[in-house]
């Protein structure tokens, strides 16, 4: 390493962050590729079905068939589109999803870049997500995308806001803005230490929100595929498949930001001697799997809500139930028992 | 007043939602149903209709006597008959198409034959690959015949006693 160090000098940190990015971006394509195979196994399981399993053992080799599938397939841009924006869409849709991973620590140690305020940074990128959507619906110059990225941006903006809250509970009881320090702060002998039970609202806010974030049954509305397609109802081939990429990075953001922020990250779940051995790497991803499962368990069991009652969900009870287990976090803070919050 | 209040704290605590995943969580581990086509198949009755077949006698002579009442009781069209007597007296058809495209499945065809020549087999998984392939010829529903007499005979000894 030092060798190659002083082979490119000054070229050196960028190679070296270059690589880095690799290493984080490419397992998390492979990853991407099959939670959309977990999802179609789950939720075929879920319907009595025993879903893919033609191509490979098992249909394991189902994402890579639909890749190149949507690779050798041609990009249509409609006549009426405007096509700079048209395939600037999938891009900014695709950017922030994997832009966030930069600070997303993997162990104590294992993160790229470990910043101070690496939460802010991470709800500052994530709610760049929706241009991409909005600019792919109106680039279509089609009245259903249209519709589509019109619903998602009312619902992103809605419960940004909420989950906002959620987190500032989190930063309340953590005392911290760095992600590996919210997650140290979790420590203590068992799983009962970890945020989701003093934050248990916030908990269940922060979960049912983020799945209407990443728009995913059954807040669904701006895919909608049964009522309006959605807002990538223009889009095929390659440009297409950057759009769900992009879904399932972020349902796997969501699921690791969840298991950091409340499930104790690579805490393991007691503190004592067959539990501790593990190491932390491999904790955080049972549990990322864990969160990953809860969201394909939704999608199966749950129909699409309307969109006045998500906008009501959103405004109504989650807004309301944030704010008063804040106060309730606040006050209990000050009292004596307020080292059930730290 | 009691009553808002139930339903208050039941969708506060999520009951509803919480018994539906379990319901789904419960089906996760339930037998699967599915039947992989190409290797298992769903059990079949006697009377299906599937591809057509022209069926003949043990002796190796065709049934078809030409009376062209398929031809006329046939709702799509889809049947052309000609015809012309042999030396022996007996008429015989020189032409039996069926236009597979235009035909419906009706099994008409079938009950109309007084002599059991046109019948409908088993065989739904078959295909063309270039327009005119579905518009079976008589040697061609001949030929499905000859294969399947074996099944085609036990289907209609199995549905005789129905007739």
């Amino acid at each position: 390493m030092e060798f190659l160090q002083s082979l490119l000098g000054p070229l050196w940190p960028l190679v070296w962050t270059l690589v880095k990015i690799v290493v984080i971006v490419g397992p998390l394509l492979l990853a991407v590729a099959y939670v959309t195979y977990a999802e179609r196994k789950v939720i075929g399981y879920m319907q009595v079905r025993i879903g893919p399993n033609r191509v490979g053992p098992l249909g394991l080799l189902q994402p890579i068939a639909d890749g190149v599938k949507l690779m050798m397939k041609e990009i249509i841009i409609p006549s009426g589109a405007n096509k700079k924006l048209f395939l600037l869409g999938p891009v900014l849709a695709m950017a922030p999803a994997l832009a966030a991973w930069a600070v997303v620590p993997f162990s104590p140690e294992l993160v790229l870049a470990n910043i101070d305020a690496s939460l802010l940074y991470i709800m500052a990128i994530t709610s760049m997500g929706v241009y991409g959507i909005v600019l792919a619906g109106w680039a279509s110059n089609s009245k259903y995308p249209f519709l589509g990225a019109m619903r998602s941006a009312a619902q992103i903006v809605s419960y940004e806001i909420a989950m906002g809250f959620a987190l500032v509970g989190v930063l309340m009881a953590a005392q911290s803005l760095n992600l590996v320090e919210i997650v140290n702060a979790q420590k203590g002998t068992t799983f009962f230490s970890w945020y989701w039970l003093p934050l248990f609202p916030m908990f269940v806010v922060y979960l049912v929100s983020s799945v209407a974030e990443i728009n995913r049954a059954p807040f669904d509305v701006a895919e909608g595929e049964s009522e309006i397609v959605g807002f990538h109802a223009e889009y095929s081939g390659m440009a297409f498949a950057v759009f769900f990429l992009a879904e399932y990075a972020n349902m796997i953001l969501v699921a690791t930001l969840s298991s950091l922020l409340f499930l104790g990250g690579w805490l393991p779940l007691f503190d004592i001697a067959p539990f501790n051995w593990i190491p932390g790497f491999f904790w955080l991803m049972a549990k990322i799997c864990f969160v990953l499962f809860l969201f394909l368990w939704f999608r199966a069991t749950f129909p699409r809500y309307r969109y006045d009652q998500i906008m009501r969900l959103g405004w109504k009870v989650f807004i309301p139930v944030t704010l008063v287990w804040l106060l309730v976090v606040g006050g209990m803070m000050q009292t004596p028992l307020g080292y059930l919050f730290h | 007043m009691m009553k808002r209040l139930n339903a208050f704290f039941k969708s506060l605590l999520l009951i509803e939602l919480l018994q539906g995943m379990a319901v789904t969580g419960r089906y996760l581990f339930a037998r699967k149903i599915t039947v992989q086509f190409p290797e298992e198949r769903t059990p079949m009755s006697p009377r299906f209709r599937g591809l057509h077949a022209l069926r003949r006698y043990p002796n190796g002579e065709e049934r078809c006597i030409a009376c062209k009442l398929c031809e006329a009781v046939c709702p799509a069209m889809a049947i052309h008959i000609d015809m012309e007597e042999r030396a022996d007296g007996t008429r015989r058809t020189t032409r039996y198409d069926i236009d597979l495209t235009k035909c419906i499945f009706c099994g008409f065809c079938e009950e109309s034959c007084p002599v059991d020549s046109i019948v409908e087999t088993r065989i739904f998984d078959y295909h063309g690959e270039k327009r005119g392939d579905l518009y079976y010829t008589k040697p061609m529903l001949l030929a499905v015949g000859d294969k399947h007499e074996a099944q085609i005979a036990r289907d209609r000894a199995a549905d005789a006693k129905y007739r």
